[in-house]
């Protein structure tokens, strides 16, 4: 213990830990400002934000799960190679003889699935409370972008495994993009403006006229490169103005009541 | 039945039981939150606006919740395996084919509408019209507190669209839709070679005009009656500005604002009266209305 307090008093203890751990309220205060963490949050915050019954949590816990996912994917991302040729047997090694490689997929899978359902709940609760009415009506505006790039993101991912059931699900899916009015080929006008099977924005999504290798391959780059990046960029933004929005919300006490 | 509960199982759909579960128990919570503050003064969030340090009160929240879903996503992930099924085989079409669970929703309205519409103008109309709620609910009351009184009419909407529309039509497309994309009860087995004795008739035919005329060209009096059935429904809309435009509330609204609630609105309802179009005469044993509006370049 003596030694311990002699290591606390040395530069390099001192260069890391900025303050006393001694329960004041100084140092409260610098445990949040002085972590590039937790600094995200406030110093203080209306007692209601911390009543898991107001916020249900499901914020936190869908940022908690896009961490989850970040993590495991870039683990699958060492095993896993996104060409029609190895996709499918890299998933079965992976499910058959990578050490915790069930846990790592599984674990990908299950909080992708999860992270659609906190966010939808997200949404529910921040229309039940009026959190978007002013300020905060853009930061609503940011939150449906990321509910859709949460949904493209999940969608990407269930092609790669490179099964029946990916493939067919994503036919499925992306047959919808056919029928886009203008832009389709068997939407309505998509045929008058020169839409056919092999120039439509399909075509686009697809890299051909169905899905295919080179669907395999942009999905792929979309699902770990592309839509990550534009989703964390969204993030930011959403994390943001919420501090510049006064907080979390909640009712203007003095003002209306 | 018991294929019913494999569905239910399939560890693809665990999803759904929890979105059921998680959207019945949040709509109960957010109603009791929202009864108790409607019958106070001050709403209970008023109560608690005093200030408490992030570190520790907010931020043990947190820890707390981090450990309870790390805990509950890897006991998931040990007990529960990712499905894989056989190689993508482009040659063996499963029937049915199903989309991921959380798009069966506008799955389920291809048997409603045109793919243009189920898949890319209500999906479309979804996003943009979330994203107009700010600016079209002008209720500067509720903000930052449950409440049920003060903002009836934006959350029963809400609500509806959700609860109803979202999370129903994702398990009616789930757990109700076999081989062919066939109805069929919890109770039934999903019969492949059932073939479904459906005659789709157009809303026209239903009035005795038929949608084609003998050499199979689109009857113009069917079309214009389906143009004045369509454009006659969205026309609520103005007319019921007319009517009302001097009231207080529609003077806040204004025009702009009013256009867009009451076209989204309009198209909200015009699904669900599709639906059931399409879904109550099969139980009355009348034929299924598959069109209000045919024309040569699209049908609604």
């Amino acid at each position: 213990m003596a030694l311990m307090e002699k290591f606390r008093k040395t530069d390099l203890y001192k260069s890391v830990f900025r303050h006393s751990y001694q329960d004041t309220q100084r140092n409260r205060a610098l445990q949040i400002v002085d972590n590039v963490f937790l600094h995200l949050h406030p110093v203080r915050v209306p007692r209601h934000a911390t009543n898991i019954g107001f916020t249900w949590g499901m914020g936190g816990i869908t940022f908690l799960l896009f961490l989850v996912l970040t993590i495991t994917g870039v683990i699958l991302m060492f095993y896993y190679r996104p060409t029609a040729q190895y996709a499918y047997e890299d998933m079965k090694y992976l499910m058959n003889d990578v050490p915790f490689g069930p846990l790592m997929r599984n674990m990908h899978r299950w909080a992708a699935h999860a992270m659609v359902l906190t966010v939808m709940l997200h949404m529910f609760r921040v229309f039940l409370t009026g959190s978007y009415k002013p300020p905060r009506q853009f930061n609503w505006v940011v939150g449906v972008i990321l509910l859709v790039l949460t949904l493209l993101l999940s969608f990407s991912g269930y092609l790669l495994p490179w099964d029946q059931l990916a493939i067919w699900a994503v036919t499925v899916g992306t047959n919808m993009a056919r029928a886009t009015p203008l832009l389709g080929h068997e939407g309505p006008f998509g045929a008058e403006l020169g839409m056919r099977i092999d120039n439509d924005v399909r075509f686009v999504l697809l890299g051909g006229t169905e899905v295919a290798p080179p669907t395999l391959l942009r999905f792929y780059v979309g699902h770990c490169i592309f839509l990550p990046l534009i989703a964390v960029i969204f993030m930011a933004v959403h994390f943001w103005r919420v501090r510049k929005d006064g907080g979390i919300s909640g009712p203007e006490s003095k003002k209306n009541f | 039945m018991q294929q019913f509960l494999e569905i239910i199982s399939k560890p693809d759909n665990i999803p759904i039981g929890l979105l059921l579960v998680g959207a019945i128990f949040f709509s109960w919570l957010a109603w009791t939150k929202a009864r108790k503050n409607d019958l106070l003064d001050r709403p209970v969030e008023a109560t608690m606006d005093d200030k408490v340090q992030v570190w520790p009160y907010l931020v043990r929240v947190e820890f707390l919740a981090t450990i309870a879903v790390m805990a509950i996503l890897v006991f998931w992930s040990v007990f529960l395996d990712a499905p894989l099924e056989e190689a993508a085989n482009r040659a063996l079409t499963p029937n049915p084919s199903k989309a991921p669970w959380y798009f069966l929703g506008l799955q389920e309205l291809l048997v409603y509408f045109d793919p243009w519409i189920a898949g890319v103008v209500l999906p479309t109309l979804i996003i943009v019209g979330l994203m107009a709620v700010p600016y079209v609910d002008i209720n500067p009351k509720g903000n930052g507190y449950y409440t049920f009184k003060e903002r009836k009419f934006a959350i029963l909407v809400y609500s509806f669209g959700f609860l109803v529309l979202w999370v129903s039509l994702i398990v009616l497309g789930t757990f109700m839709r076999g081989p062919g994309w066939n109805f069929f009860w919890p109770w039934e087995r999903w019969d492949p070679h059932y073939v479904a004795v459906l005659t789709n008739v157009d809303l026209s035919e239903v009035l005795n005009i038929p949608t084609r005329l003998p050499d199979n060209s689109i009857n113009p009096v069917a079309m214009i009656f389906g143009a004045v059935v369509v454009l006659g429904y969205y026309s609520i809309g103005p007319v019921y500005w007319i009517l009302k435009r001097n009231t207080d509330l529609m003077q806040k609204l204004g025009l702009v604002r009013y256009a867009i609630v009451s076209f989204l609105l309009l198209t909200m309802g015009g699904v669900v009266i599709k639906i059931i179009l399409r879904l109550a005469p099969t139980f009355l044993g009348m034929n299924p209305v598959k069109y209000v509006w045919v024309t040569p370049w699209f049908n609604i």
